[in-house]
């Protein structure tokens, strides 16, 4: 109950930040929209081509686009803590009965809700494109995105909590999130790859999330992939939410 | 027993019981003890400063004694709970400013106010009406909603300190609450701080401006490499150094003065230099008139008299053996 309550007031907090500066949104989104008039067309050529997953361009290129927002709209959100260290507010919250898991939540909350409202404005600028997904699919997707933005946001956060320097977060959460969306097949189906690329695939766990997706907007909800991806997200984001709130309790110096 | 050990019970309350606190952390060159045992006992309703150069150990000792780093070694009572044992029960009773402030430049300072409220359990209207209350004591009311960036460094610092007394703690830590001020707001933090002592809210500062221990603090404890080097009321603490200096101009026969007030018994030292009479005595202030009885009665016409009190610095120097002074920033 308290856990509740503290996690609301802290995403209050955070809300009216983000309500303050909701060109963040728009940023947000505009990669993915650049990645959906600028790439995506190239797909429609290879789309015929052997190896390409049924469903057409836009369907089988969306859903990772969707992937990608949620992996990099997360990953950046421990900057502003990094400057909230600097300026004493975690130290601050710190020093009032707060819970530590609250400190977490209520931020990871606000910066869900971000990706969920890029995802939406995402998922309708595409519709003209010819994308094809209904209400059941697209609750499930947008549920799998917070999954992501919840394990992502809480990576970046415990990070920033032991780094506390921009300096060294920047390259090191750039650096680690570059191989694993390679990896996962978001830009191009892993159909099309050789067989050792398969292989290195098949460890990253965001693969999965990738394959799940494009189960969603294939209209495949009843695949074992789509279980199968929700479920290793929920479990690496409960994992990080973990740390991350370890993180939080322990002495910021 | 004195009377004040059996009238002023309350003023025998302790709020911080501290023994033999440290704080040890790994460096590349090994651990570094940045406190190294250090004991204090702070009462009820005074207003306690922890005096010391930068890399003391002062702002180490105060985040120990509000719940942050968790003490390597020793036992401390905070606000009547136990620092190890009850690290919850003591947030609920104490209030921390940190040095670096802690609020964010985009914040009003009417939300942060109701949101701190808020996380010590109040409701949102209760939190409300003791915001709106906090921003008139400490006039911010017109600066209420705009951006704390925008606040002036006497703003902000007000603000930083609304927020540590929105829940009424017993007990407010300051962690170099002026470095960085002007003047002006320096004062104007000074009134405040002792209008809450007035009110009862027992606070403990560290600072590392001599004028405002001297000025501000009921008592205090001077703080060097991890250590209490000396603990006690400003007053006291100067008396221990070498007790106060008169300085007396003679017109005439300076030697015959000098040896005159030498012989008295609240001289300690006696020294001339050109008609220039110089007497460390215990109390300055009584010592004066009986300076100039006796001068007039012997028939010793006196041009000038000065009493200059030891300063801080001079206690800094003698318990340390270096000068404040010259190792602040």
């Amino acid at each position: 109950m308290k856990l509740l309550r503290d996690t609301w007031l802290v995403y209050l907090r955070y809300l009216g930040l983000f309500i303050r500066n909701p060109a963040w949104v728009a940023i947000g989104v505009l990669q993915p929209v650049l990645y959906l008039i600028l790439f995506a067309p190239l797909l429609k050529s290879i789309s015929a081509s052997p190896g390409f997953p049924r469903g057409g361009a836009y369907n089988v290129f969306v859903p990772g686009l969707l992937i990608q927002l949620g992996l990099f709209g997360a990953a950046g959100v421990g900057f502003s803590l990094i400057s909230e260290l600097r300026y004493g507010v975690v130290e601050r919250l710190r020093v009032t009965p707060v819970s530590r898991l609250a400190l977490l939540l209520g931020r990871a909350l606000r910066d869900i809700m971000s990706l969920l409202i890029q995802s939406l404005i995402l998922i309708l600028l595409s519709l003209p494109f010819g994308l094809n997904i209904h209400l059941g699919g697209l609750l499930v997707m947008l549920a799998l995105i917070a999954l992501i933005g919840l394990f992502m946001a809480s990576i970046s956060y415990a990070c920033a909590l032991w780094l506390k320097s921009e300096d060294s977060f920047a390259p090191l959460i750039f650096t680690a999130t570059l191989p694993v969306l390679l990896l996962s097949g978001v830009l191009l189906p892993l159909t099309l790859a050789s067989e050792w690329l398969r292989r290195v695939a098949a460890a990253n766990p965001l693969s999965y999330a990738v394959d799940a997706a494009r189960a969603i907007f294939n209209d495949h909800m009843g695949d074992a992939s789509v279980t199968k991806g929700v479920a290793i997200m929920a479990v690496l984001a409960v994992g990080a939410v973990a740390i991350a709130a370890r993180n939080f309790g322990r002495a910021v110096s | 027993m004195t009377a004040t050990d059996l009238l002023g019970a309350d003023a025998a309350v302790t709020v911080i019981e501290a023994r033999d606190l440290r704080r040890t952390f790994k460096s590349r060159g090994g651990d570094v003890e940045a406190v190294a045992g250090v004991d204090l006992t702070v009462r009820a309703g005074e207003i306690f400063g922890f005096l010391g150069p930068n890399g003391a150990g002062k702002t180490t000792t105060l985040r120990m004694l509000a719940t942050l780093p968790p003490p390597s070694g020793g036992e401390a009572t905070v606000a009547g709970y136990d620092l190890r044992r009850q690290p919850d029960k003591v947030r609920e009773n104490i209030g921390y400013v940190g040095q670096r402030g802690g609020t964010d430049a985009q914040v009003s300072s009417r939300s942060e106010l109701v949101l701190q409220g808020r996380l010590y359990g109040m409701a949102k209207a209760q939190a409300q009406e003791r915001a709106a209350e906090l921003l008139a004591v400490l006039e911010l009311e017109d600066a209420a909603d705009r951006q704390a960036g925008t606040y002036s460094g006497g703003q902000r610092r007000r603000l930083d300190i609304g927020i540590g007394l929105m829940h009424r703690p017993r007990l407010l830590f300051l962690d170099e609450p002026t470095t960085g001020l002007d003047p002006q707001s320096r004062a104007r933090l000074w009134v405040e701080v002792r209008r809450l002592a007035g009110a009862g809210t027992t606070v403990f500062l560290t600072t590392h401006y001599l004028e405002e221990a001297d000025a501000l603090c009921d008592r205090l404890a001077i703080i060097d490499h991890g250590r209490v080097v000396v603990e006690g009321s400003p007053d006291e603490l100067k008396r221990q150094v070498a007790g106060d200096l008169v300085v007396l101009g003679v017109d005439g026969d300076a030697e015959a003065a000098m040896r005159l007030l030498q012989a008295q018994d609240f001289t300690r030292e006696a020294t001339l230099d050109e008609g220039t009479v110089r007497l460390y005595v215990d109390r300055g202030e009584a010592a004066m008139p009986a300076i100039l009885r006796l001068l007039d009665s012997a028939g010793l016409p006196l041009q000038t008299i000065a009493l200059s009190r030891p300063s801080l610095d001079d206690v800094f120097l003698r318990q340390t053996g270096k000068s404040l002074r010259e190792t602040a920033p």
